[in-house]
């Protein structure tokens, strides 16, 4: 295989679902953690909750739309009921809680009692079918690109729908943080005593931050559960947690296109490893692959936050994390 | 510590009290209520212990030996004493096809005589069954797959109630017992990311990473022919040095740099995710065993039913965490860690080498996670993310006592440890670790500071 190849294929991993779906989980992330300096580690909670939400919906045969309004209620709920207790607690504790709930959600899941609804440990196949996502693609079958940068019409049209929900979330957040609301989350981040005395129910800002960016990472979830056509428990733990903070982080936490930005290099990035791997003179299996790529996730995670914090696009003057 | 202090503490350690004797008493309420009128459950057990049958009675009723043959005996107690059924007819038969038929004598004794080794069928005919006898599931009356290796084998029909799913008393105190041991494993394991967390701030992810340090390298030098517990000290060296060395190399830098507390945490993320996936490259996805693990068999110790090894953690932890508390309580260094925990600054002012200090906790803090990392292993096994599995606990532990504060975690630990465990005996196992977190959260809710955590930490 050759580099040229191999650079397709990142690209195409970049551009393709996997970045819109880490973008728009991201975009959500960023509300929460960037704009407000909300640490929630949970976030793959409310992925799960809007996978899930889909799932459910398919398996009783409701239609797609009562699938994203299960996720979003779910997420605004989750949000509620974390969010209220929890938003008034320092950085590290609401991390430790948040991550708590996460795990609470996933391992609730995957038990045995649960199995009527979330299917237990093997989750719920055969979504995309009862749901009929794929049906109204308009794009015609067959391969559009250049050599090995191709996509099938599927994958456009998971892609469509992604990105241009992406596309909203982000302009929905523009506005928002634009607005005199979002300066008080800005404000909030920066100096939580002041914005108080100043006037501002910040525990009530806070809480609407966390909702609105937990239900933009709910809607990612269930992307993801259309695209893939399954749900199973054993993704949703905290490491996919970690990976969206590296694409928010490496993006710029704190800029409106720092997750799109982030999501897009972080997902190049790895499948440039990936594809060096695989093409090594000695055999890499792919266990070891994907410990590789983790490992190098967790370095870069390291790297970026101590010589780089602001990312790619943020400015190092308007940076996150100040207070203790 | 002024007197309302005290008195709080003191209501939220009678809570506790509480809590730890309301329990069991709750869980052995839940388990009766489902069990109705069965009897006493060490009764049900004694006799179901009369309908226990084995090769040698076999072939005593049998008057010789048994050649190939599938045989067993029906057996059920009724009202307290064990009763047989005679003249039921047993066929097994294989793919469907009838082999062998036998009729049970008056000692309920079955012997069928099978051609080779394989796989069979044996059924009975519940309507045959004496007046009195009730299959335990209804559904059983054929048995799909009995193999036949050996020449011979046994097959069990269970007759009457249910009764393997009762517990007695020697359950809930062994129960209990395992779960001091995993809360105290857990309390060594979590002191030192206490006591980071108290003198630098940090949240330190990467602490599963120094416990996995210490069960895999106890493993590596086992596996290399060192006796385990010779392995053991050296581990714990191994442990605390990591500990210093991320001390030096990474965090005191960053502290130089004045780093954003929040930041460093994600730092530690980064650091954790990297360490254990170099863990699982260099040591193989698969769990492993110390050589002490072999060998252990449950014994009697009064009600508890234990291994040795078991024993054997529980008196290591306890005494090292006497030992901490000692060193913490009434040493100058423990003093000076207390200062420095308690205010940097002014600790530094009074002339106390703080950056000295940070990195000696550190160097306690791997090698308390090193040990409780080995000792987890040896009551589990050995894997590259054992740590990262004990972490969400270990976290637990340390915020339900208060973020900072050693004795808080300690009790924290156990707290954790014992819920944990015991919640198995009255919800579905599945929901373990969801009660453990519960709690965490409840405890946030009430007194957010934790249980020995004073109001000031908390922002």
């Amino acid at each position: 295989m050759s580099w040229l190849s191999i650079l397709a294929l990142a690209v195409q991993a970049a551009l393709g679902f996997q970045g819109a779906s880490y973008a728009l989980a991201a975009t959500g992330l960023n509300l929460k953690f960037g704009y407000t300096g909300l640490s929630n580690f949970g976030h793959v909670g409310f992925l799960l909750v809007g996978a899930y939400g889909m799932a459910i919906a398919a398996d009783n045969g409701w239609s797609i739309w009562v699938g994203f309004a299960l996720g979003i209620g779910a997420a605004v709920v989750l949000g509620l009921l974390l969010g209220v207790p929890t938003l008034r607690l320092r950085g590290d504790y609401l991390a430790i809680v948040t991550i708590a709930a996460a795990e609470i959600l996933r391992l609730v899941a995957n038990a045995r009692p649960s199995e009527p609804v979330t299917g237990g440990s093997s989750g719920i196949t055969g979504l995309s079918g009862k749901l009929g996502f794929f049906e109204p693609n308009f794009i015609p079958s067959g391969s559009f690109g250049i050599g090995d940068l191709s996509f099938n019409s599927r994958q456009l049209w998971s892609m469509l729908w992604t990105w241009g929900a992406v596309l909203v979330a982000t302009l929905l957040v523009r506005a928002l943080v634009r607005s005199p609301w979002g300066r008080v989350l800005r404000a909030i981040r920066e100096d939580e005593d002041a914005a108080k005395a100043l006037g501002k129910n910040v525990v009530v800002f806070k809480l609407q931050s966390f909702v609105l960016g937990g239900t933009i990472g709910a809607l990612a979830g269930a992307f993801i559960a259309l695209d893939s056509g399954a749900v199973s428990p054993t993704r949703w733990i905290a490491p996919l947690t970690f990976a969206i903070y590296t694409v928010v982080i490496l993006g710029g936490a704190g800029t409106i296109w720092g997750p799109i930005v982030g999501a897009v290099a972080y997902w190049f990035v790895l499948d440039v490893v990936d594809g060096v791997l695989n093409n090594l003179w000695f055999d890499v299996s792919d266990t070891t692959a994907g410990a590789v790529r983790l490992a190098l996730m967790g370095v870069g995670l390291m790297l970026l936050m101590i010589f780089r914090p602001q990312g790619i696009l943020g400015s190092k003057k308007e940076m996150l994390a100040g207070a203790r | 510590m002024n007197l309302p202090a005290v008195s709080r503490s003191l209501r939220v350690l009678l809570c506790l009290v509480a809590l730890a004797v309301l329990w069991p008493a709750g869980a052995a309420h839940a388990q009766d209520a489902p069990a109705g009128d069965a009897g006493e459950p060490t009764e049900a057990e004694e006799t179901a212990e009369a309908c226990t049958f084995g090769k040698a009675q076999a072939i005593e009723a049998n008057g010789g030996p048994l050649g190939p043959s599938i045989w067993g005996r029906l057996c059920q107690v009724i009202d307290g004493a064990p009763a047989f059924a005679e003249g039921v007819e047993v066929v097994v038969s294989q793919d469907g096809e009838e082999v062998a038929t036998a009729t049970t004598d008056e000692g309920g004794v079955f012997v069928a005589t099978i051609p080779e080794n394989g796989v069979y069928q044996v059924a009975i005919d519940p309507e045959t069954l004496p007046d009195g006898f009730s299959l335990t599931d209804e559904d059983r009356a054929t048995l799909e797959r009995i193999r036949v290796n050996l020449g011979d084998q046994q097959a069990i029909f269970r007759f009457g109630e249910d009764t393997r799913g009762q517990r007695d008393a020697s359950d809930y105190l062994t129960t209990m017992a395992k779960g001091l041991r995993l809360g105290l494993i857990l309390a060594v394991a979590a002191v030192g990311l206490s006591l980071v967390f108290g003198v630098t701030g940090l949240t330190n992810f990467a602490h599963a990473e120094l416990v996995t340090v210490g069960g895999i390298g106890a493993f590596v030098l086992n596996d290399a022919g060192v006796p385990f517990w010779l392995t053991v000290p050296l581990a714990v060296v191994l442990g605390g040095f990591t500990g210093v060395a991320n001390d030096r190399l990474l965090w005191r830098p960053l502290r130089a740099r004045r780093m954003a507390l929040l930041s460093m945490m994600v730092v530690s993320i980064g650091l954790s995710t990297a360490a254990r996936n170099l863990f699982q490259i260099g040591f193989g996805p698969e769990g492993r065993r110390y050589t002490a693990s072999s060998g252990q068999f449950e014994r009697a110790y009064g009600p508890f039913r234990l291994t040795p090894n078991d024993l054997l953690i529980m008196a290591i932890c306890v005494v090292v965490l006497i030992a901490m508390t000692v060193l913490l309580r009434s040493t100058r260094l423990g003093t000076a860690i207390r200062a420095v925990a308690d205010n940097p600054d002014l600790a530094a002012s009074s002339g106390i080498a703080v950056n000295r200090i940070v990195t000696v906790v550190w160097g306690f803090s791997g090698a308390l996670a090193a040990l409780g990392g080995i000792l987890y292993g040896l009551s589990v096994n050995v894997s590259f993310d054992m740590g990262f599995v004990l972490l969400l606990s270990m976290f637990a532990a340390v915020v339900l006592g208060g973020l900072g504060n050693a004795y808080g975690a300690i009790l924290g630990a156990v707290v954790i440890g014992i819920v944990q465990e015991t919640s198995g005996l009255f919800v579905d196992t599945a929901y373990k670790f969801v009660v453990a977190l519960a709690v965490l959260i409840i405890v946030l809710l009430v007194r957010p500071q934790g249980i020995l955590g004073q109001r000031e930490r908390f922002g």
